[in-house]
C-alpha cells in the first residue's frame, strides 16, 4: 500500500487539533529532556575534536581518535578503568549478598514489632547524604581521636592510618557502602518473599521440615527470579561506582585503589580543564556502560521472560 | 494450637542465632548515629582523648553555640530548603503533566516520546558534556541552574505514567461528560487518584535535593549560594586534612570533631522528621516504578 503524504498530513493536523492540550502538557517535560540530556550528547563530539572553551564546540578542528589514543597510552586511565572493574567486583562478591541475607532473616522474625523497628533503623542510612556518610567514616577512622583506633588501642594494637593506606580503601569504601545501602537494598528482596504463596509453608511444616530447611528450600528458591533479575542489573551497571563518595574518600595517597573512571574524568575535566581528553574517557565508558546494559536486558528476557523495561 | 508447639528445639535455636545476628546488624547500623549524636553534646577534650564511646561525657552545647553563630551555617542551610523546595516543586510542574500526556494512548507519537525519555536510563552524555551545556547555557553560579538542570528523570517519569495509565477509564469519562478540558480532568482527577505516586516522587526529589552535593560543588562558585552539603563537604573533607583550621577549633570546651558532630546532627535533622511518612510510601514507590516497567 502506497503510503499518501496528503493524508499522513490530514490526520497529523486532526489529532493535533484534537489533542492540542496533551501536547501543551507534554511540551515542557520534552524541551527539559533535549535541553538537558540530549544536546549534551551533541557536545560529546568534543572527544574528536581539540576542544578550547574560546572556540566554542563547532569551531574546534577534529582530530580523529587522538584523545583515544592518549588515554590507553596513559596509564593512569588505563589504572582508573581497573580500579572501577575490580572495584565493582568485590561490591558484587562481597556487597550483593547482604541485602538478600537480610530479607531472609527479617522474614524469620516473629515479633511483628521489632521487625518494623528493625526495618526502620536499616532502611535509615539510605536517607542519609555521602557528605554526612564520609564524615563519620573520616570521624571514625581518624589514627589519633577515631573510635576504630581507640577500640584496637584497647588491645594494644596501634593505630592504623585507614585512609591514607591504598590497602585499605576498598575495605573501607565497600563496607561503608554496605552499611549505608544493604539495609534499603532489601525491600525488594523482602517484596518477593512476601510474593510466596503460604500454603508452601503450611504443607512443608505437615511434613516435619524445620525453619532452616524452608528457608533454603522455599523462601530462597521462590526469590530466586527477583535475585537474578538484581544480579543482572548489578552485572549492567559494573562501571558505574558511586564516584560521589569516592571523592570524598580517596586522597593522592590511595589513588593508586582509589582512582576510578568518574574520578578521573572530574580530575582532567572539571579541575585540570582537559574537557575533550575527560570527554573521550567518559564516552568510553558510556558505550561500555549501554552494551552492558544491553546485554544485560537481553538476557534477562531469556531467563526470566520479563525484561527491565 | 500454638506457635511454640510448632518448633522444634533445632528451630527455636535458629530462631535465636537469627534474632541475634539480626540484632548485631541493627545496632551496628545504629551506632555510628549514637556515637555522632553523643560527640557533639560532649566537650572536646573528652572526645579527642578518646573517652566518648557511647554516652556523652562533659555535656556541653558548646559546639552547638559555635556552629550556630557560624554565619554560612545559616546560609548554606537556607540555601538548601531554597533548592529542595524550588528544585521539588519544579520536578512536579515539569513531570506531572507530562507524564500524564503520555498515559494517554491515544496521543500521536506516544511511542516516539517513551523511547526518547527511556533511552536516557541506558546512555547519557557524561559529566564535562553536561557542564559545557550547562555553561552555554548561561546557568553556571546560578541558582536557578541548580533548580531546573536536574528537575527530571526518566524513572520518575515512567513511575509517574504507569500509574497514571493504571486509573480506570470509568473515572475520565464521567468527567469527560461533563466537558472538562485536560488540565481539569488531570487537576481534578489523576492527580487526587494517584497520590501515592505522586508522593512517591516528591519524595524521591526532596530526598536527592537535600542530599545532593556533587552538582552544586561543580556549578556554584559564589559563596552565598552554597547549599549545606556543600559547606559541610567543605569543613568535614576538605579542613580534616588542614591541621591548621582544625586545631584552630580545638579549646577545651568544642573541638574539630565536636564541630563535625553538630553540623551532622543539625542536617541529619529534617531528614529525620520526613524520614517516617519517606518509609511508608518509598517501599511501595520502588516496586511500582521498577516492576511495572
Amino acid at each position: 500500500m502506497r503510503l499518501r503524504l496528503s493524508d499522513y498530513f490530514q490526520t497529523l493536523s486532526e489529532d493535533l487539533r484534537r489533542d492540542w492540550q496533551l501536547y501543551l502538557l507534554l511540551a515542557p517535560m520534552m524541551i527539559w529532556f533535549l535541553v538537558f540530556l540530549y544536546k549534551p550528547m551533541h557536545g560529546l563530539q568534543i572527544a574528536f575534536k581539540d576542544f578550547s572553551i574560546f572556540r566554542g564546540i563547532e569551531a574546534s578542528p577534529w582530530v580523529g581518535f587522538e584523545h583515544f589514543g592518549a588515554l590507553f597510552a596513559d596509564a593512569m586511565f588505563i589504572r582508573a578503568f581497573w580500579n572501577t572493574i575490580t572495584i565493582s567486583f568485590l561490591g558484587l562478591i562481597f556487597a550483593f549478598p547482604v541485602p538478600i541475607l537480610l530479607a531472609l532473616m527479617f522474614n524469620e522474625v516473629q515479633n511483628a514489632l521489632a521487625k518494623r523497628w528493625a526495618q526502620t533503623i536499616v532502611y535509615l542510612p539510605h536517607f542519609i547524604s555521602v557528605v554526612i556518610v564520609a564524615g563519620i567514616v573520616i570521624n571514625f577512622l581518624s589514627p589519633s581521636t577515631g573510635i576504630v583506633n581507640t577500640v584496637l588501642g584497647w588491645f594494644g594494637i596501634a593505630p592504623i592510618y585507614f585512609l591514607t593506606q591504598p590497602e585499605w580503601f576498598r575495605p573501607v569504601f565497600i563496607g561503608s557502602s554496605i552499611w549505608k545501602e544493604a539495609g534499603f537494598d532489601s525491600i525488594v528482596y523482602l517484596a518477593a518473599i512476601a510474593g510466596v504463596s503460604p500454603t508452601l509453608y503450611e504443607s512443608a511444616r505437615v511434613d516435619g521440615a524445620s525453619r532452616w530447611q524452608m528457608v533454603w528450600r522455599i523462601t530462597l528458591p521462590c526469590i530466586l527470579p527477583t535475585i537474578i533479575i538484581m544480579l543482572i542489573i548489578r552485572i549492567g551497571n559494573l562501571v558505574e561506582v558511586g564516584f560521589e563518595y569516592i571523592i570524598l574518600l580517596y586522597r593522592p595517597s590511595t589513588y593508586q585503589t582509589a582512582d576510578v573512571v568518574s574520578t578521573f574524568i572530574y580530575r582532567t575535566g572539571l579541575q585540570g580543564t582537559q574537557y575533550d581528553l575527560a570527554t573521550a574517557a567518559g564516552l568510553f565508558n558510556a558505550v561500555i556502560a549501554f552494551v552492558l546494559v544491553y546485554t544485560a536486558n537481553r538476557i534477562s528476557r531469556k531467563v526470566s521472560s520479563t525484561s527491565l523495561w | 494450637m500454638s506457635a511454640s508447639n510448632l518448633y522444634t528445639r533445632g528451630d527455636r535455636i535458629f530462631g535465636y542465632a537469627n534474632a541475634f545476628l539480626l540484632a548485631l546488624f541493627v545496632l551496628s547500623t545504629l551506632y555510628p548515629f549514637i556515637y555522632v549524636l553523643a560527640a557533639s553534646v560532649s566537650s572536646g577534650a573528652a572526645v579527642t582523648s578518646g573517652r566518648v564511646v557511647l554516652w556523652p561525657v562533659d555535656v556541653t552545647l558548646a559546639a552547638y553555640q559555635r556552629v550556630l553563630s557560624d554565619r554560612m551555617f545559616w546560609i548554606s542551610y537556607g540555601n538548601t530548603f531554597i533548592y529542595t523546595f524550588g528544585g521539588t516543586a519544579m520536578s512536579l510542574a515539569i513531570m506531572i503533566p507530562g507524564a500524564y500526556a503520555l498515559s494517554r494512548k491515544r496521543l500521536r507519537g506516544r511511542t516516539m516520546f517513551n523511547l526518547l525519555i527511556a533511552f536516557t536510563l541506558w546512555f547519557n552524555a557524561g559529566m564535562i558534556p553536561f557542564f559545557l551545556n550547562m555553561r552555554d547555557l548561561g546557568l553556571l553560579d546560578s541558582r536557578f541552574g541548580i533548580i531546573i538542570g536536574f528537575a527530571c528523570n526518566a524513572f520518575n517519569v515512567i513511575l509517574l505514567r504507569n500509574f497514571f495509565e493504571a486509573v480506570p477509564k470509568s473515572f475520565e469519562e464521567a468527567a469527560k461528560m461533563d466537558g472538562a478540558s485536560e488540565l481539569q480532568l488531570l487537576w481534578k482527577v489523576f492527580i487526587p487518584l494517584s497520590k501515592p505516586a505522586i508522593v512517591t516522587v516528591a519524595l524521591f526529589c526532596i530526598v536527592s535535593r537535600w542530599n545532593g552535593y556533587f552538582w552544586a560543588m561543580v556549578l556554584l562558585r559564589g559563596e552565598e549560594k552554597i547549599p549545606l552539603q556543600v559547606y559541610l563537604k567543605r569543613i568535614i573533607v576538605d579542613l580534616n586534612s588542614n591541621d591548621e583550621f582544625a586545631s584552630s577549633l580545638l579549646t577545651a570546651e568544642y573541638s574539630f570533631e565536636t564541630i563535625t558532630a553538630a553540623i551532622m546532627v543539625a542536617s541529619i535533622i529534617p531528614v529525620l522528621i520526613i524520614y517516617p511518612y519517606a518509609q511508608k510510601y518509598f517501599s511501595k514507590g520502588i516496586l511500582l516504578g521498577g516492576v511495572k516497567e
